[in-house]
């Protein structure tokens, strides 16, 4: 999986393009992720609570999956740089997601009644 | 990773304003799951077919390069052709932007997904112009290095979407 040689002709900074193999493998489970999201919707299994925290975490899961099979993001040594930066991405946008919509709902929760 | 901030922004504003829906309609009145599926697979395979595309690129195969990439492009300009079809059918029915504001923060999101989506298009067909011109250089490479990494990013966006717009939505 480590094409070293390529390096040698000057290319981008993705170390690893990962293989047929891996497409297949991540799309397959892509599509299984998004088949089992739907389908909690769609045929009314679970509801409330017990669906929304399925979809979030099946959401979650296949965007791992992408990151991983797609963006080939991992530990190796050569991506760290690019993990590191990308866990301070999320980092940030949990804050401003979640920030925003903890700080509007708090608002929203004390505005007098119209 | 502006883009990334870009979204998130949009999405709080959508989580913010999804209750606000001044007695219009909500999502589970609106959206066809079904229709976002069929969208959701078609922007999935066009991830998938521009993976192969990268690959052939590394493996400097030019011609599998641009039929890769026309596919990817076949697949990307159905998804759009979807998303234009149900805007104008939501629109239609009077569910427009200017309906409530959690039409107007549905409409902003997925109109600005839908753009990055179309700009990614048109990319994508200066990049086959560029290959089939100037073959597999290392500008080449590069820039299609970053086209990928868009596309791939345009898709992860797309699960955040169909998750917390349209399944919340149907709930």
């Amino acid at each position: 999986m480590a094409q070293h040689s390529s390096t040698a002709e000057g290319h981008d900074s993705h170390s690893g393009h990962g293989s047929v193999k891996s497409y297949v493998v991540g799309f397959v489970l892509c599509i299984v992720l998004t088949a089992m999201s739907f389908g909690v919707v769609m045929t009314g299994t679970l509801t409330g609570f017990a669906a929304v925290s399925a979809i979030v975490v099946l959401c979650v899961l296949q965007l791992l999956v992408q990151l991983v099979f797609f963006l080939h993001m991992g530990t190796s040594p050569e991506q760290r740089e690019n993990l590191s930066s990308f866990v301070f991405t999320v980092l940030i946008i949990a804050i401003i997601v979640g920030g925003s919509a903890w700080v509007l709902h708090n608002m929203n929760a004390n505005m007098m009644p119209m | 990773m502006s883009d990334l901030l870009i979204f998130s922004v949009l999405f709080a504003t959508f989580a913010v304003l999804s209750g606000a829906t001044a007695g219009g309609p909500h999502g589970s009145e609106l959206f066809d799951l079904s229709f976002v599926l069929t969208e959701t697979m078609l922007l999935l395979v066009s991830s998938v077919t521009f993976g192969m595309a990268m690959l052939a690129l590394h493996a400097g195969q030019k011609s599998k390069v641009l039929a890769w990439m026309a596919v990817t492009f076949l697949f990307g300009a159905g998804f759009i052709g979807m998303e234009i079809y149900e805007f104008h059918h939501l629109i239609a029915e009077g569910a427009g932007p200017q309906r409530s504001a959690y039409l107007s923060a549905f409409f902003t999101l997925v109109g600005t997904h839908g753009l990055h989506v179309t700009s990614g298009l048109i990319w994508m067909a200066v990049m086959m112009h560029m290959i089939s011109r100037h073959g597999l250089d290392p500008i080449v490479r590069r820039r299609m290095a970053c086209l990928s990494l868009f596309w791939h990013f345009l898709d992860l966006v797309w699960i955040c979407v169909f998750t917390f717009v349209y399944l919340m939505g149907a709930l």
